[in-house]
């Protein structure tokens, strides 16, 4: 059964973050502190939630490098019409940026389609067209001063604690949310027809034609779902900072797939779980929260998590040459 | 009347594609539970002929179409899909990410009304109809790691699955071994007991006469006939098939005193094979046959310096030789003609010239450090006179060539190399007859007027014995007999093989 | 025997045909200030950091791969020699030499696992971008360097015969390239590689040779583009520059670089480069923002795109 949920990559990635936490523990208890781990799955919810939409991107044979622009014009909509008419409803707020993420990835979906130019120049260029727009309407302005029920909703918590120092902690709503669009994410890849021929058209795109899928459809289906989680994690990252600044999210594409990638989403394809993409995300998160706890400084980040990837592209790849060498040429 | 035992019948049917006649009116039915050889030339029509038998091509007006006694007025993919008719193509349309179930029931996915999927309800099913052909393999493992072969039969069962009574073969014996072609018949002949048809098309036709009860024969997009099998031999069918008599006459010449170049002794790789010795002389064309998988192309890349030997030794020039790359290899004058034209053979979409010239660009280096592109061109317009390419222009793509052009495009790049040694791994494979006569005719003189050392690698017995000296013939990673053409015939180098 | 013209080259006609109209488009709309001396010389300043960049792009691109580590290339780059010419008060050439060797010494590490150990370079120059990134932090720890001595400045700021010494710099690497990548062996290596590595191989190029060079060669360029950089804003830091990286890429593709590998000049994506620098100046001059112009480079790329695209069904 166990192999059924989780493949290899996901055994070896949870081995090493247990690793790594027994590590990070011992070199700081304070670490494996539930006010700890609840504060790093709080603040990396944005990051989960979008990785998860690369994956299934990832998993179909595109990439999606314009989703940070789509999360983006996603919020930022949301917040210019909640403070203009200081929109006390929490749960309307949080319906704005799920069509418009929609409508965006459905745009990419249909380009990729019509013009069969590779996703990445297409959604290089509709990262540039979206951002490069709200840019220019927006004129780079930050929005806060949210209504006050959207202030009380980013403290919700599904489990509170009470921390020695008298401080409330406990496990957010926006890392609830995280984990159901996991589990909703997984259920739609493994049980779902669509998520099995996301799968299929990433492992051979000539069979899928030819056994009949509608190839649109898939595409539709994949950039639409980036695009619909892209809103909702720009709806997440608003209420977790309390402002809009539109230029926050743009450029962190690359972590993103860093993410995915880690877990062991193929960027040829194919492959991928999003237990994995979870694992990956929180590896990345540990590191960078046991980073600071140590308090090196911030600069070490980018070396450490510059060498891991590196480390990990070097490792699957190895892995994958011996698996040649077996069948090499013949 | 015959017909009504047929499963599908296609009366009058001729298609042009603008002006040009791919089909000419004709006839073609498979009966219930037949199997049914389709063999032509390419461009005969025979490709044409299945994409209008399962819809993927309309034919022109006038045509019929009967599917189990049901005329069908259009014929869509969709349509033929539920009438039972399928091919297995070539490349097996298999998603190498899945699991072997999955494959089987991909189909289901597109079915509206479906919500979810059931993985034990399908690994179930897909056990049942491994299972009634006899088919040991795992419904749970990843179609990307079987081998071939099993893959293969996961395409046929994937075809059973979605309730086939008419599977169209395209080439499926191309890349398998001669136990694992053994094996396929067997499936066939099970499910052909179940009253479920096949179109078996191939180029072999020993094997074409082996499984085949009826064989039609296709030749410029008019049927030369339907026969039962027991009417046709393999050279009636090879005459049907080209128009002309194929007389296997040796053509060989006789080589004075002969020098020896390449000896290779005691060469052994494991897994792949052993013990392999022999010699070869100047201007001498050794032919090696073997089945696929019979260590033959395995030999030829170690010798090209891509597949390093365990033990053994090679001696070129009466001296030892290690190769540790293939560059080493051609350093010391071997070339090598690749099994897969298409792949590992030319870089389709680029240049005819640079195919061309690719392997001597640093005789093209100026004192200045730089090419010159007029050289270049005019290197490569030289040799598509020599070798009489027929291509478009010297910088057309290659793809634009047909396959006997291409193929002398890889030969004219390795002869420039003015090479000692040149191992040829089945160069006439997919190439018509005419285009193979010349290949002959240009290996023939290569040994002759230059003395290049010729290994011809093939599984065709009437070539070994045209054009060779010598015929080695390879099994299961070892060479099992020597003969010299003169003292052997077709059929006994044929029983040698196969016995 | 007659020479064949390929349908690839209607992509750089259909260029040509988009920046006559942007030119003149802009010219009337600026009053013709697009095309005056001023304009001419503030484009001839700024297009060659991105020219270079670009350039560094386009051979990994050839072979079918991407290199994501310029822009941090780059910078290290400029880092070193900026803290070389600074701190440690080294002459400026021996300051430049060890800039232009740390990026490759990088660069040896990005080609040796692209082309012996076969990472795909999209994670392989991902992971390093990031990674020369951290060190270039490491070493400013965030802090911009800046004052260099006047004679690096010239570099950036200074003109040779009336022409601004950025764009000399971006001719001669331009004209490098496309030397090297038209007649030589190299060259035409990278080109048949990128269309298909086993082919090349049978015949007995060494592929992994030639990925290797071409890695080496981006970040060479990258080094350059880096070191123009520094000169003319006169200040390094470990992050500048980095909404290059995305349009780099997008300058190539615009230019005919086929994204698979294998196709493309190098004429074509200097076109490009011009399209795009013309439409950032002339927007510049009408007093709108980058981000629009950076919204209509991507419109640009997709209208080409999808010209090519219909002329493409026009013909099949």
């Amino acid at each position: 059964m166990l192999g059924r949920i989780a493949g290899r990559t996901e055994v070896y990635l949870a081995g090493v973050l247990i690793v790594l936490s027994v590590v990070l523990f011992i070199l700081n208890p304070k670490f494996l502190t539930a006010e700890n781990l609840f504060d790093v799955l709080r603040n990396n919810s944005f990051l989960g939630i979008v990785a998860l939409g690369e994956l299934v991107v990832l998993v179909s044979g595109g990439i999606d490098v314009s989703f940070t622009a789509i999360a983006t014009v996603a919020q930022y909509v949301m917040g210019v019409i909640i403070t203009k008419y200081m929109v006390e409803s929490v749960f309307f707020a949080f319906l704005i940026p799920i069509p418009i993420g929609i409508a965006l990835g459905a745009f990419n979906a249909f380009l990729v389609n019509r013009t069969r130019v590779h996703p990445v120049i297409i959604t290089i260029s509709n990262l540039n067209v979206f951002y490069g727009l709200l840019m220019v309407v927006s004129k780079g302005r930050w929005i806060y001063g949210f209504p006050g029920p959207f202030r009380d909703f980013a403290r919700l918590k599904v489990l509170t604690l009470i921390s020695e120092k008298g401080v409330d902690y406990g496990l957010s709503i926006f890392t609830v949310a995280w984990f159901f669009i996991a589990f909703a994410t997984w259920v739609v890849l493994r049980y779902l027809p669509i998520g099995r021929k996301v799968y299929a058209l990433g492992g051979n795109s000539e069979a899928a034609r030819r056994a009949g899928f509608d190839i649109f459809r898939i595409q539709l289906f994949v950039y639409c779902y980036i695009g619909f989680l892209s809103g909702i994690a720009g709806f997440v990252h608003a209420a977790l900072n309390q402002m809009i600044q539109p230029n926050a999210i743009v450029g962190r594409e690359l972590d993103v797939l860093a993410a995915a990638i880690l877990g062991g989403a193929s960027v040829f394809g194919g492959a991928g779980s999003p237990l994995g993409v979870v694992l990956g995300v929180l590896f990345i998160a540990f590191i960078k929260n046991g980073l600071i706890l140590m308090k090196a400084s911030a600069y070490w980040h980018q070396v450490i998590m510059g060498l891991i990837i590196v480390l990990a592209a070097t490792l699957s790849a190895y892995q994958q040459s011996l698996e040649r060498k077996r069948r090499r040429w013949v | 009347m015959i017909e009504e035992k047929a499963i599908l019948s296609l009366s009058r049917i001729t298609k042009r594609y603008g002006g040009v006649v791919a089909l000419q009116n004709v006839d073609f039915s498979v009966l219930r539970g037949e199997v049914h050889g389709l063999v032509g030339e390419n461009g005969s029509g025979k490709s044409t002929l299945v994409k209008i038998a399962t819809g993927v091509v309309q034919p022109d007006p006038g045509a019929e179409i009967v599917v189990e006694g049901k005329k069908i007025p259009r014929l869509t993919p969709y349509l033929a899909f539920h009438l039972g008719i399928h091919v297995v193509h070539q490349d097996l349309s298999l998603f190498p990410n899945l699991s072997v179930a999955e494959n089987i029931f991909a189909h289901e996915y597109i079915e509206r009304g479906r919500r979810f999927v059931s993985w034990q309800d399908m690994e179930g099913r897909a056990r049942e109809v491994l299972g009634r052909i006899g088919v040991d393999i795992d419904p749970r493992a990843v179609v990307g790691r079987l081998s071939f072969a099993d893959q293969q039969l996961v395409a046929i069962c994937r075809a059973i699955a979605s309730e086939a009574k008419l599977i169209i073969l395209d080439e499926p014996t191309a890349s398998l071994t001669f136990r694992e072609v053994q094996r396929l018949f067997g499936f066939i002949r099970e499910l052909k007991a179940q009253d479920i048809a096949f179109v078996f098309i191939s180029h072999r036709l020993d094997e074409v006469l082996e499984i085949s009860d009826r064989v039609t024969v296709l030749r410029d997009g008019v049927k030369v006939g339907t026969f039962p099998k027991e009417e046709l031999t393999k050279a009636r069918l090879s005459f049907f098939m080209t128009g002309k008599e194929i007389v296997a006459q040796s053509r060989t010449f006789p080589l004075d005193g002969p020098k020896e170049i390449l000896r290779v002794e005691r060469l052994t790789r494991r897994g792949e094979y052993a013990d392999v010795s022999f010699t070869l002389h100047e201007g001498e064309i050794l032919g090696l046959i073997g089945p696929r998988g019979s260590g033959r192309t395995e030999v030829a890349l170690t010798l090209f310096g891509l597949n390093p030997p365990d033990s053994g030794k090679i001696f070129l020039d009466g001296k030892e030789v290690r190769f540790r790359s293939n560059r080493d290899a051609i350093r010391h004058g071997i070339g090598y003609v690749p099994e897969n034209r298409l792949i590992q053979g030319l870089v389709l979409d680029q240049p005819v010239a640079d195919n061309i010239v690719i392997t001597i660009l640093d005789t093209l280096v100026e004192r200045s450090g730089l090419l010159r592109p007029a050289k270049k061109l005019s290197i490569a317009e030289k040799a598509i006179g020599n070798f009489g390419i027929k291509a478009p222009a010297v910088d057309a793509p290659v793809r634009s060539l047909s396959g006997g052009n291409q193929q002398k495009v890889v030969l004219s790049r390795w002869i420039l190399t003015a090479p000692r040694v040149l191992i040829l791994d089945t160069p006439t494979h997919g190439v018509d007859v005419a285009a193979k006569e010349s290949i002959y005719e240009m290996i023939l003189n290569l040994a002759k007027d230059r003395g290049i050392g010729i290994l011809l690698i093939s599984d065709e017995e009437h070539e070994v014995l045209q054009v060779c000296h010598r015929i080695l013939v390879m099994k299961e990673g070892r060479i099992v007999r020597e003969y010299v053409p003169s003292e052997v015939t077709e059929e006994v180098l044929r029983k040698e093989i196969v016995g | 025997m007659k020479r064949a013209r390929g349908g690839r080259e209607t992509q750089s006609i259909i260029l040509v045909g988009v920046v006559t109209f942007l030119i003149v488009l802009l010219g009337m709309l600026t009053k013709g200030r697009l095309l005056g001396l001023d304009s001419l010389q503030s484009i001839a300043f700024q297009l060659p950091l991105l020219g270079i960049l670009t350039l560094a792009q386009m051979t990994p691109m050839l072979t079918g791969g991407i290199d994501l580590s310029i822009i941090a290339t780059a910078n290290l780059c400029g880092v070193i020699a900026a803290i070389g010419m600074t701190r440690s008060g080294l002459p400026i050439g021996v300051a430049v030499i060890l800039g232009l060797a740390l990026a490759l010494l990088f660069a040896i590490l990005k080609g040796f696992l692209i082309a012996w150990v076969s990472v795909p370079a999209i994670i392989a120059t991902l992971g390093l971008m990031i990674f020369i990134r951290g060190v270039s932090l490491v070493l400013t720890r965030g802090y911009v360097i800046a004052g260099f001595p006047g004679s690096f400045l010239f570099l950036g700021n200074g003109t040779l015969f009336g022409i601004p010494m950025p764009f000399v710099v971006f001719f001669l690497c331009a004209l490098f390239l496309y030397l090297l990548l038209t007649r030589t062996r190299f060259g035409t290596y990278v080109y048949l590689l990128g269309s298909n590595p086993t082919a090349t191989l049978f015949a007995g190029v060494n592929n992994a040779a030639v990925l290797f060079k071409t890695y080496l060669l981006s970040s060479f360029l990258a080094g350059i583009a880096g070191l123009v950089m520094i000169s003319r804003f006169n200040a390094a830091q470990a992050d500048y520059g980095e909404s290059y990286l995305l349009l780099t890429v997008l300058a190539c593709v615009l230019g005919g670089i086929d994204p698979g590998g294998g196709f493309g000049r190098l004429p074509g994506v200097v076109v490009s480069i011009i399209v795009l620098q013309v439409v950032a100046t002339g927007f510049n001059l009408l007093g709108l923002s980058s981000h629009l112009a950076s919204a209509l480079w991507g419109l640009i790329l997709l209208g080409v795109i999808a010209i090519n695209r219909m002329i493409g069904e026009g013909e099949a």
